[in-house]
């Protein structure tokens, strides 16, 4: 492991004691929250329980769901809008201003037209995960170089043929970017969502935990994301 | 030209939202005109500007907290190079933790009602403050530090002089992300465990179904959040330009 590897799991280790020593010593009161080797034993406790094997396997598939749904409709939209400059040049103050829309005030919306079922949650965090799959996708096809551009041209390759063969190709490492993203954002998306109104989940079961006062149950939620 | 395309845009986004409104009715969606006649009642109503109010105050608070503190931690990982590698990804971990399961223990930290506001505004802003302070220290040129040697500036004159105006857009860009995350965090903030506020009006909306209520805060929100953008934006291009 390289020097900064190890000096970070010193830093998290040292962290996560001193949270301990805290959270023991009363310092942090129990009411707050329990100390992490409660946290860890009551995972365990509940996760050889089953008793959350449901929700969480509902969280996850939603989330799966979003991740790809997103990953493919980004790459497809960022490709076409590339080769639209017009499109591009007007759509482009809404891709600025997106994230700054609280995507969870249109809830009630996506639920009259997915239904009550897991759809609206998937759409929350599909569309939260959407636009960092596009921007990305864009960015990276922005920067393919004109050379390789020119040999393509070169090689008679078509439109397509050169989006595939050479752009995207090019445009990867970029594009994987976004879909770190993407993750990360149909994660917060789809438990978000299920935070705000639902009756199954993960997302669900940390409201309904904290609505009765039970930590535990709550940090083990967590910390299965 | 250049105002036709945000027209255009606007255009657009009226376009749709009418169609959409033809196609799933009034129980999910009031149409443009009347949304847009809704908020104005709103707005002349003397009981809704306390909410405001109260949104913009914690927004404020929580957008400094989050400047100030994302700045910070930024330009100490950028600078220091081994720091930096530690601390990273630790940084891009916390980032993509989903902070609404955070919500109840800042809740209990905090206390309830606008410190709990102002707490959950910042955590979501600070992150990609430093994160975009922190590359752009991290890709200065080096040419840049060592012009300042050459001309044998002290620290604080080549980080006033050189350091800082060549870091500048891309601390703009990280403070227009913060910006919207916090003002996003300041709302969920609001819809859970308060009493006032736009983002309580929108939940409270929610429970009872008041579609007029729920699109008009909406609107006021994408208004204030798309112009102060635009703002930011400006002055992004115009720093770019500048560089």
């Amino acid at each position: 492991m390289k020097r900064a590897g190890i000096i970070r799991m010193v830093v998290i280790l040292v962290a996560v004691g001193a949270l301990e020593f805290l959270c023991r010593t009363g310092v942090i009161s129990s009411f707050v929250m329990p100390a992490p080797s409660t946290i860890i034993y009551s995972t365990v406790q509940i996760l050889a329980s089953g008793r959350f094997a449901a929700d969480i396997w509902v969280t996850l598939r939603n989330v799966c769901i979003s991740i790809v749904a997103a990953m493919v409709s980004g790459v497809i939209v960022g490709t076409i809008l590339h080769r639209l400059p017009t499109a591009r040049r007007i759509l482009d103050p809404l891709f600025a201003t997106y994230y700054a829309i609280p995507v969870y005030a249109f809830y009630p919306l996506l639920m009259v037209i997915f239904g009550l079922g897991d759809l609206p949650q998937i759409a929350v965090g599909f569309l939260l995960a959407l636009m960092a799959v596009i921007i990305n996708t864009l960015n990276g096809l922005d920067r393919v170089p004109r050379v390789l551009v020119k040999v393509a041209r070169m090689h008679r390759l078509s439109g397509w043929a050169m989006d595939r063969k050479v752009r995207l190709p090019f445009a990867a490492p970029y594009v994987f970017t976004g879909f770190k993203l993407c993750v990360a954002y149909s994660f917060v998306g789809v438990i978000g969502a299920e935070f705000i109104t639902s009756s199954r989940g993960i997302g669900y079961e940390i409201s309904y935990a904290y609505n009765n006062f039970d930590r535990e149950r709550r940090l083990l939620a967590r910390r299965r994301t | 030209m250049k105002w036709r395309d945000p027209l255009a845009l606007i255009a657009i986004l009226l376009l749709l939202w009418q169609a959409m409104y033809w196609v799933v009715g009034d129980v999910a969606l009031t149409s443009p005109v009347s949304t847009f006649r809704s908020l104005a009642v709103m707005l002349a109503d003397p009981r809704f500007w306390p909410h405001v109010n109260e949104t913009l105050l914690a927004f404020a608070q929580g957008f400094a907290i989050a400047v100030v503190i994302g700045l910070g931690i930024g330009f100490l990982l950028g600078a220091h190079s081994m720091t930096g590698e530690v601390g990273e990804p630790i940084l891009v971990a916390l980032y993509s933790i989903p902070k609404v399961t955070l919500y109840p223990i800042i809740l209990l930290i905090v206390g309830i009602g606008m410190p709990a506001k102002v707490a959950f505004g910042a955590i979501q802003g600070i992150v990609p403050i430093a994160l975009f302070a922190m590359n752009s220290i991290r890709n200065l040129n080096p040419v840049f530090a060592r012009t300042g040697r050459v001309l044998r500036l002290s620290p604080l004159a080549s980080a006033q002089r050189i350091l800082l105006p060549a870091a500048l857009p891309e601390i703009v860009a990280g403070i227009r992300v913060g910006f919207s995350l916090t003002l996003v965090g300041t709302l969920l903030g609001e819809m859970f465990g308060s009493q006032r506020g736009l983002g309580y009006l929108l939940i409270q909306a929610m429970n009872l179904h008041n579609m007029r209520t729920i699109m008009s805060v909406t609107l006021l929100l994408v208004i204030f959040a798309a112009s102060v953008n635009a703002v930011l934006l400006a002055i992004d291009r115009r720093l770019r330009a500048r560089a």
